[in-house]
């Protein structure tokens, strides 16, 4: 016996995923909807001797074809023919959850109704009729209440008993449509058109909605589409003519008025509008307009500050945990290529992904406190304004200061922050802008420059650095957001859900879920990237000659220096100018050569271009490569002073250089983890190549400018 | 009195009697559960007086002023 296929649809805050969680329990897979980067859930259940397979459809209002949710959502029943699906309605608002149930029996599939949050309903006295509703609306109802486990075993009972019973469903749209509904019908049925897909009435709809997705399948078919347009074309005149309106307008106005007499004695309401429930009463402190903005920067700074606090140990853990692996391969694997590439190549790049794991668990709770209590619709609503100007919107902020708008954030945790975007062009500029932030693998470098350029004015110019950072990615928002990013005008029309305690099994649950999905997709192309970032700069490695020549002269020094000390530092010496040689020679370094002339535009020599190539494999690795290009031997990050003194005193850099160097790293490609992030999260290569390409071209011409600019002045 | 959902105040409540526009801000007012006939209750305004909350339906939404604007209310008074 085959399984059967059952749906779970429902406007977002239905409580659906409570519902599917409740039903699936834990044993779900996670994976895309084919071709976009809509999540899918599917669990497989048994009950009652009977397989069932239920897929978590995307929480939508309606069934057009505006955003991408609701296309997927469309096409998902439309192209799999479920057996049954369960539509998730809030109890408290039946009449525009039900406004999706109506779409939904258009499609005269099984539908089942799951009243949700009964409970709630009921403490704000408003008493559903369940009985009299599903009469009224021909479909079975039953009453959940999914965050206390209530109505499981109802659900799957009715998902069993009314799988594949076929209904007819329409509703009257009125004198002026109806006539016209009919006759497209007449001519839909005619010639079968997309009737395998959808019903004929379905079609018609549409084709009055103007549904962008379902004109478009119809123009292969030129004769009947021809036809259906024609008749759209004359109701729509004649709409203006008489009542200077749309056709789906009339089809909103009679789909809420069907509902309305459906609910009229369904839904007893003993309420007040005016009525101030706990939660109102929250937001008038919450979002009051002198007081919300002040909560809000102490949660957020409270956010940044508990993610990263809470992340350092188990950071620590693992750092200590890849350093153990790396000198146990150190010890067991004997000096050469081999040694090197498990070291340098495989554990450093695994250590560098995993590393950034807690950081994202943590980061992800705390989005998912913000998210189930409703707060971050609320952060959304106040800083919308602000961030509007910047073509962005109020969500933004939350990836701005996680990927270091509090200077030491980490872009990564950032970019994937943007997912709770809904406004595709925003979360895209969103995603784009966000790794110009002061991150904690930036500070390094800042601290480098400053203390070798600055050191008078330490915290004043990491402050306006962070400040700078800022400025930028608005700037650079607002700019790609008139120029190159297209898409729709943005709409920012959203519920303000009730507040609600979240439940720590769904954080827990929803933290993991993230952070695991991170580590198997991200993992993957790192290790290969870090692969690939150490051979170039290990091959083709030193001549044997030059080698020789080095090993000759710690030869010279063993036999001439007799003090112990001495001669420690003298070989060191030896060795650091052997490493630096190599580096020079390496791929890598050929390439820092190679564009030495260009660079020079901006005060960059081989050694710094070296290092930009190294930062964009992680940006630690800037300063630990100037290190070595300085014949400094391995530089720890956090303690650069002999190379800042190297800094200051080398001729080839100036107030000049650092300012363009400063700038550089400000602007330029975003590691590479970050870059396989916004990979994944913008499903395009093109993003992705334009950040590494187009960022890094850009900041070479901001450098240049500033360089010429500052050499001038000084 | 018919006003734009723009120009209400906070606490001031009203019957939506038009929304005047198509495409897709006007279907995502009307998914929303903002229709003809529905009645508003203006629960807040965010710190720069844009967007506004209003509660409908038992449930509070947001939207921005510029998306009021096609939002007809007769309000009481």
């Amino acid at each position: 016996m085959s399984a059967l296929k059952a749906v779970l649809a429902g406007n977002p805050n239905s409580g659906k995923t409570t519902l599917f969680n409740l039903i699936a329990g834990t044993h779900y897979k996670v994976a895309n909807y084919a071709g976009v980067t809509v999540e899918k859930k599917e669990a497989r259940i048994s009950y009652d001797g009977s397989e069932i397979i239920l897929t978590d459809l995307p929480g939508t209002y309606s069934l057009t074809a505006y955003s991408l949710e609701e296309v997927v959502a469309r096409d998902f029943i439309t192209t799999t023919n479920p057996d049954v699906i369960v539509d998730v309605v809030d109890a408290s608002n039946l009449e525009r959850n039900l406004y999706l149930a109506v779409q939904l029996m258009e499609l005269n599939k099984p539908v089942v109704v799951a009243l949700n949050m009964i409970d709630m309903a009921e403490k704000r006295n408003i008493r559903v009729d369940a009985e009299l509703l599903s009469k009224k609306l021909g479909v079975p109802v039953i009453k959940t209440i999914a965050r206390d486990g209530v109505g499981k075993k109802e659900l799957l009972e009715g998902i069993l008993k009314f799988k594949s019973e076929k209904r007819e469903f329409r509703i009257s749209y009125g004198s002026d449509l109806d006539p016209a509904l009919e006759e497209m019908e007449a001519i839909i049925n005619e010639k079968s058109f997309l009737t395998d897909s959808y019903p004929s009435r379905w079609t018609a709809i549409k084709y009055l909605e103007n549904d962008a997705e379902i004109m478009k399948k119809g123009e292969a078919f030129a004769d009947v589409h021809g036809k259906l347009t024609a008749i759209v074309e004359r109701v729509e005149k004649h709409l203006k003519k008489t009542l200077d309106t749309y056709p789906e307008i009339i089809i909103a106005d009679y789909r809420y008025g069907y509902l309305r007499s459906v609910l009229k004695d369904v839904v007893k309401k003993e309420n007040e509008m005016e009525r101030l429930y706990l939660s109102d009463k929250a937001d008038k402190v919450l979002t009051n307009r002198v007081l919300g903005p002040f909560i809000m920067l102490a949660v957020l700074y409270g956010l940044y500050e508990f993610t990263f606090w809470a992340s350092e140990t188990p950071v620590g853990w693992l750092e200590s945990l890849f350093g153990w692996m790396g000198d146990t391969a150190d010890a067991l694997l004997p000096d050469g290529l081999l040694k090197s590439l498990v070291i340098s190549g495989i554990i450093d790049g695994v250590g560098g992904v995993l590393g950034f794991a807690p950081l994202i668990l943590f980061m992800f709770f705390i989005i998912a406190i913000l998210e189930d209590t409703g707060y971050m619709t609320r952060i959304a609503y106040m800083l919308d304004r602000v961030f509007r100007a910047f073509g962005l919107q109020g969500s933004s902020v939350v990836p701005y200061i996680v990927g270091g708008g509090i200077a030491g954030g980490c872009a990564i945790p950032g970019v994937m922050a943007a997912r709770t975007i809904k406004s595709p062009k925003e979360r895209l500029l969103t995603i784009l802008t966000t790794p110009f932030m002061a991150c904690g693998a930036k500070l390094p470098v800042y601290a480098l420059l400053i203390a070798a350029f600055w050191p008078g004015n330490k915290g004043g110019m990491m402050l306006g650095i962070t400040l700078g950072s800022w400025a930028l990615a608005l700037l650079m928002a607002k700019v790609l957001g008139l120029t190159i990013v297209k898409g729709e005008q943005s709409v920012f029309i959203m519920e303000l859900p009730p507040y609600r305690m979240p439940t720590v099994k769904g954080l827990l649950f929803h933290a993991w879920e993230k952070t695991w999905m991170y580590v198997k997709k991200a993992g993957t192309i790192i290790l290969a990237v870090s692969v690939i970032l150490w051979a170039l700069m290990t091959f083709p490695g030193m001549s044997e000659e030059r080698s020789a020549y080095y090993e000759d002269q710690i030869a010279q020094v063993e036999s001439t220096v007799a003090d112990e000390e001495a001669q420690a530092e003298a070989i060191a010496e030896i060795e650091n100018a052997a490493l630096s040689e190599e580096l020079r020679g390496s791929y890598a370094g050929r390439i820092g050569t190679f564009f030495e002339p260009v660079t020079q535009l901006a005060g960059f020599d081989w050694r710094t271009n070296i290092s930009i190539i190294a930062g964009i494999a992680a940006k630690e690795l800037v300063v630990s490569t100037l290190g070595t290009a300085y014949s400094l031997g391995e530089v720890d990050a956090e303690e650069s002073e002999p190379l800042s003194a190297r800094l200051a005193s080398d001729p080839s850099w100036s107030i000049a250089t650092a300012v363009a160097f400063l700038l550089f790293t400000m602007l330029y490609s975003p590691c590479f983890v970050t870059l396989a992030v916004i990979n994944k999260e913008t499903g395009s290569r093109k993003w992705t190549a334009f950040a590494l390409v187009g960022y890094t071209v850009f900041a070479f011409v901001v450098s240049i400018i500033a360089y010429n600019v500052v050499s001038l002045m000084i | 009195m018919e006003v734009l959902l723009r120009n209400m105040k906070v606490n001031q409540k009203g019957t939506v009697t038009k929304i005047n526009c198509e495409g897709e801000i006007c279907r995502r007012i009307r998914d929303i559960g903002i229709s003809v006939g529905a009645e508003v209750f203006v629960t807040g305004r965010a710190p720069l007086y844009d967007p506004v909350a209003l509660k409908v339906n038992d449930t509070v939404v947001t939207l921005r002023n510029s998306e009021a604007d096609n939002i007809y209310v007769e309000v009481k008074g």
